[in-house]
């Protein structure tokens, strides 16, 4: 591992400031990726400025209803929490359907967002890997490439993102707030992660610097109907081979409201707004759920060991779909 | 590879740092470099050798101990992080001559073949019960307004990150089950 340099700052203005005056540093939060990539030789900071001492560590209900989440919240103790469990349950069930009791408790929600891909290809510097080192090319392209993308892919980059809480926070229409030298903005989740084509190595719209504070819910009512449907390979402590984070608004048996988004199956958290568009204003069947789910999928090109996430992503779609609809 | 700054592997006082932390009710003192996972620092520098290497890599548990009362796998934890906070690892879980009751179960439950990952699944399901004595929830808790009842299920999947290569689980099972109903 690459030796480094370590501060801790206790203001944002501070972090901000010390990381973008050191163009190979990185903020270090709960650390359950970047260590173990550190340790891989994956990623190499010279420089690393620990978040987890900045005061973002809390959960507050916002007075138009929605909600505010602090960067530095732990995922063990944001699926915990009362008001995301009766308001937000898909975002509680993304979140334990996610790694470990352990990890969930040093892994933190700005984290997660920014958690690198588990493509194995990236994580073995002995592989050729774009976005690890590009121009160096994809092994996973026409290599293994059962746990890698079916939508969006491109030449240089096949890889999926592996977080849940992702996938519920773009069903939920989040914003992320963000820090750098300029000041805060806001980032509609879906305009945080970016689609791999000829820069897989950048990953998010962030520059160099920017720092994540918060991740902001929307008050969505109809979020208190709503659920995470995750498929993996064993029961527990896997990444999804398939996953559906979904809402479900319904009067008198048809769709008024809906919003789904899928995981592991593309580049970034992959918000499904064509099988949205197939389900509103129509009165809910299965096979409407499935038609939305064909619908969504009409562009995907599966890889030579994926083909098996078409299906798998119209299933899940169906039954999360119907459970809800019967909840 | 190339030689240059990117490759560095020198080091000067820069990468080192003094961290001052609790381990098992005992204030520690240490100047380490600042890749020293905590797994290491306890282990190679303040002769805690209970918590054990593994995978290294935050996947198999045998590491775990608690921070701040709460589980974590020291493998994925830099100590430069950990000043002014507070571990026990499994020799902290009771005094020196003693057994907590975890322990006990263990042993009466013969929850264990090889050994290697009982640290780790002692300090998991110690953190694990206080986690359900806050009412968090799991992936396989049904109702999410409810208290979690630690069915045997909720024990699997909320140990889930404790690999036991000898497969001890029915027994782990047991003893964690004869554990939280003593209580």
């Amino acid at each position: 591992m690459r030796p480094f340099r370590y501060h801790r700052p206790t203001e944002v203005a501070e972090a901000v400031a010390v990381l973008g005056a050191e163009p190979q540093a990185a903020y270090l939060a709960g650390g359950t990726n970047l260590v173990d990539l550190m340790k891989l030789g994956v990623q190499r900071p010279d420089v690393l400025v620990d978040v987890t001492r900045l005061p973002l560590d809390t959960v507050e209900e916002l007075p138009d209803g929605g909600l505010r989440i602090g960067a530095t919240v732990r995922n063990s103790d944001l699926a915990a929490h009362p008001v995301v469990r009766r308001d937000y349950p898909v975002l509680a069930r993304a979140l334990l359907a996610a790694a470990s009791g352990q990890l969930r408790n040093l892994a933190t929600t700005g984290g997660n967002l920014l958690q690198r891909t588990r493509c194995v290809y990236f994580q073995d510097t002995g592989k050729a890997c774009n976005k690890r080192d590009p121009g160096s090319g994809c092994a996973a392209l026409h290599g293994q490439n059962r746990d890698l993308a079916v939508l969006d892919w491109s030449e240089q980059c096949v890889a999926t993102h592996p977080s849940d809480l992702a996938v519920a926070l773009a069903a939920l229409d989040a914003v992320v707030e963000v820090h750098d030298t300029d000041g805060a903005r806001d980032v509609p989740l879906a305009a945080l992660h970016r689609s791999p084509g000829t820069h897989p190595e950048r990953e998010t719209t962030l520059a160099h610097g920017a720092l994540i504070t918060a991740v902001r819910l929307p008050a969505l009512p109809a979020a208190r109907r709503s659920a995470y449907l995750k498929v993996r390979d064993r029961a527990s402590f896997a990444f999804a081979a398939g996953s559906v984070a979904a809402v479900l608004d319904l009067h008198g048996g048809v769709v008024r409201d809906v919003r789904l988004a899928y995981g592991a199956v593309a580049h970034r958290p992959w918000r499904a707004y064509r099988a949205e568009e197939e389900l509103r204003g129509r009165p809910f069947s299965a096979e409407l759920a499935a038609a939305a789910a064909d619908a969504e999928l009409t562009e995907a090109r599966p890889l030579r060991h994926n083909g098996f996430k078409l299906p798998l992503t119209r299933s899940i779609t169906v039954r999360v779909l119907t459970e809800l609809a019967s909840s | 590879m190339q030689a240059g700054p990117e490759n560095a592997t020198t080091t000067d006082e820069r990468h080192s740092s003094r961290v001052a932390f609790d381990v098992n009710g005992v204030p520690r003192e240490v100047t380490l470099d600042n890749r020293t996972t905590l797994l290491d620092a306890l282990r190679e520098h303040l002769d805690l050798t209970g918590a054990k290497k593994g995978c290294d890599h935050g996947q198999c548990g045998s590491c775990t101990v608690l921070l701040d009362g709460r589980r974590v796998k020291s493998c994925l934890i830099f100590t430069v992080t950990l000043d002014g906070r507070s571990v026990v690892t499994v020799e902290g879980l009771a005094g020196p001559d003693e057994l907590s009751p975890l322990q006990a179960a263990f042993i009466a439950q013969d929850a264990f073949q090889c050994g290697y990952c009982t640290p780790g699944q002692l300090c998991s399901a110690r953190g694990m019960l206080d986690e359900v004595d806050r009412g968090w929830p799991s992936a396989v808790t049904e109702d999410l307004a409810a208290p979690p009842e630690l069915t045997d299920a909720e024990i699997r999947e909320r140990m889930a990150g404790n690999l036991c290569r000898c497969a001890a689980y029915p027994h782990i099972v047991a003893a964690v089950r004869a554990t939280a109903a003593a209580r």
